[in-house]
């Protein structure tokens, strides 16, 4: 037996693969079920879309910004929002594993929390916001009167990368919120889905101190809004210095380091159910 | 040192409770206080209890699940709560009213999980599982989704999926619950097997008959306390136990009255009666007393019910610790 003690625990990406991996195998068994809600999905998400196009029939300009630029900020926030929901979004779900007491067979397994739960009822069709935020997107990056350089391009990545990373802290805030009161989930999305709906106009339609709030309390500003002042040449509404627009790793990583703190003492804290 | 041990554990829950429309007030639970005491390797224990004894609080503690309110808890020299996922590549835990298996794909699968997830090299995984399959009977199961599996079906595959990577201990909380008399039998069975292969058991029940059958080791815990620690014999033979002489006689007769015990039961007016007796007394001069007066045609001697021995510690008898 000795050998098998000396086991090193499994890494948490292969962890989550394993996991992630049951989970779609048993989505799987509702095949059916699985196209419809894609195909729904994919429909109901178009039409908010198309919504937008409809303003600008009406208007030629939303608070300075195109209908390009408008499509390019919809789609950065769509597709970050959309690759952290599909990855780690089921970390919301934490508060009914943690209701029902079902967490605890996740806590005696020789690998870490976080990445089990964010498998946890991991969903291929929720790849139907990816898909239609990065169409979006695409046609943002084709159609907007972009003065391309090196810098501008490489910003594209970068932005969705921190804007992954910032809505998956958002994610994790509310999860550990979760452990407390588990019923915090209505809350979390106001943040998370409420988030990406901010950012998916620009930050001139909104009143100052909003977007205040989305630069230095929750960093949703992040997300896309100041990376893409860079990248469409725009001025910053609050006139901040132009260095803040390329901060956006730096506030993802200080952003998720709390979030990680915060995930790490409500973990500690975790009182399971009677029985 | 003893492989787990536990000294003065304590472990309190703070529940909020609404009290009229804006009040809350909080309550302290204290599910257990000053645990002490050791299990050694290899050793099987049974762990009993009524309801709300906080035998679930022990093991979640033992588990890593829980953090203890005060004390010191060790298994295998380390900290659980503080090394919980190194521990559990050494630990496999069943928890009966959860399943860890996974509900629409075939018992196979969830196994295979298990492999990827504790990284078990394959030659000793199906090692493993041949020998647990073949125990449990779950051959012709293995391709079934588990959503389609009995009670007792799942719990099997459940013990398997704790098993699977050689634990050096298994903590088991109430695995009978609700199982079929085969199921139990089957389970009991490996369960003894698996301790005399060398791993440690800690079974949590209240399923007497378990412990019965199983374990040499009995803990009794009450509200938080443990109120008995010892054999099993112990148990039984304190404080005025009773066993139970069952007579059968070939025809009708009034109540049997012979030194040394008492009708507590008739039927079938008086074809079968029930003889209580001082559990520390042997059974034969009663029966040889009954046989000389009475058309004596079969007999049995039933142990005391472990349940009525508890009660009696319940009732505040002293109970005889070791
Ligand atoms: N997570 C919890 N929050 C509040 N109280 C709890 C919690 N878990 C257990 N308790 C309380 O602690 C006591 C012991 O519970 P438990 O260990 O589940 O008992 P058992 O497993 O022996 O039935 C009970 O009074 C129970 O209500
Ligand atoms: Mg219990």
């Amino acid at each position: 037996m000795a050998d098998i003690r000396a086991v090193r625990p499994l890494n948490p990406v292969s962890a989550y693969l394993a996991v992630a991996g049951m989970w779609a195998r048993s989505a799987l068994v509702y095949r059916l079920n699985f196209v419809l809600v894609v195909v729904v999905g994919l429909l109901v998400n178009g039409v908010e879309f198309i919504g937008i196009v409809f303003m600008f029939m009406n208007v030629p300009a939303l608070g300075g910004y195109s209908l390009p630029e408008v499509a390019l900020l919809y789609g950065a926030s769509g597709t970050a929002l959309g690759l952290c929901d599909l990855l780690f979004g089921s970390i919301e779900k934490i508060g009914s594993r943690i209701r029902d007491g079902s967490l605890d067979t996740f806590l005696v397994r020789p690998v870490r929390l976080y990445p089990q739960a964010a498998a946890d009822q991991f969903a291929l069709r929720r790849l139907n916001r990816l898909i239609q935020a990065g169409g979006v997107l695409v046609y943002g990056l084709v159609a907007a009167d972009v003065h391309w350089t090196w810098g501008r391009a490489l910003m594209i990545p970068v932005m969705l990368i921190c804007g992954t990373a910032i809505f998956e802290g958002v994610f994790t805030l509310g999860a550990a919120f979760q452990f407390w009161a588990q019923d915090a989930a209505e809350v979390q999305n106001a943040f998370t889905y409420g988030g990406n709906y901010l950012t998916q106009y620009p930050p001139t339609v909104f009143a100052k101190e909003m977007v205040r709030g989305a630069v230095f309390v929750i960093p949703l500003a992040f997300v896309d809004w100041w990376p893409a002042l860079y990248v469409l040449g725009k001025p910053d509404p609050l006139g901040l210095p132009a260095w803040t627009h390329f901060l956006s790793p730096v506030v993802a990583g200080a952003f998720c380091g709390i979030a990680a703190l915060a995930w790490r003492a409500a973990v500690r804290g975790y009182r399971s159910t009677g029985s | 040192m003893a492989f787990i041990e536990l000294e003065g554990v304590e472990k309190t829950f703070t529940v909020r409770r609404k009290r009229g429309r804006f009040t809350r007030t909080k309550d302290e639970v204290r599910a257990v206080e000053g645990l002490t005491f050791g299990v050694e390797r290899g050793e099987m224990v049974g762990y009993i209890g009524p309801n709300g004894a906080g035998k679930s609080t022990t093991v979640k503690m033992l588990t890593g699940i829980l953090t203890p309110s005060a004390g010191r808890l060790r298994v295998a020299g380390v900290d659980p709560q503080k090394e919980r996922v190194r521990l559990a590549q050494r630990i496999g835990v069943v928890f009966g009213q959860r399943t860890t298996l996974w509900w629409d794909l075939p018992l196979r699968d969830s196994f295979t999980l298990v492999r990827r997830i504790y990284r078990i090299p394959q030659d000793r995984f199906e090692e493993n599982l041949g020998r647990c399959v073949d125990q449990l009977e779950l051959g012709p199961l293995l391709d079934t989704p588990v959503r389609q599996l009995s009670l007792g079906q799942r719990m099997r595959g459940d013990i398997t999926a704790a098993l699977l990577h050689d634990p050096e201990v298994l903590y088991l909380d109430e695995p009978t619950i609700g199982l079929d008399i085969l199921s139990k039998a089957t389970v009991r069975r490996f369960l003894a097997e698996v301790n005399a292969r060398g791993t440690t058991v800690l079974l949590t029940t209240h399923d007497l008959q378990d412990i019965e059958q199983l374990c040499r080791r009995v803990m009794v815990i009450d509200h938080g306390r443990v109120v008995y620690d010892g054999g099993l014999e112990g148990l039984q033979g304190s404080d005025g136990a009773e066993r139970t002489l069952v007579v059968d006689l070939a025809g009708p007769s009034p109540a049997i009255d012979v030194d040394g015990a008492r009708v507590v039961r008739r039927e079938g007016d008086g074809e079968r009666q029930w003889l209580a007796f001082p559990a520390g007394r042997s059974a034969a001069p009663l029966v040889a007393a009954v046989a000389e007066r009475y058309p004596l045609v079969d007999l049995s001697v039933r142990e005391p019910d472990i349940e009525d021995v508890i009660a009696r510690l319940y009732r505040g008898v002293p109970a005889q610790a070791t």
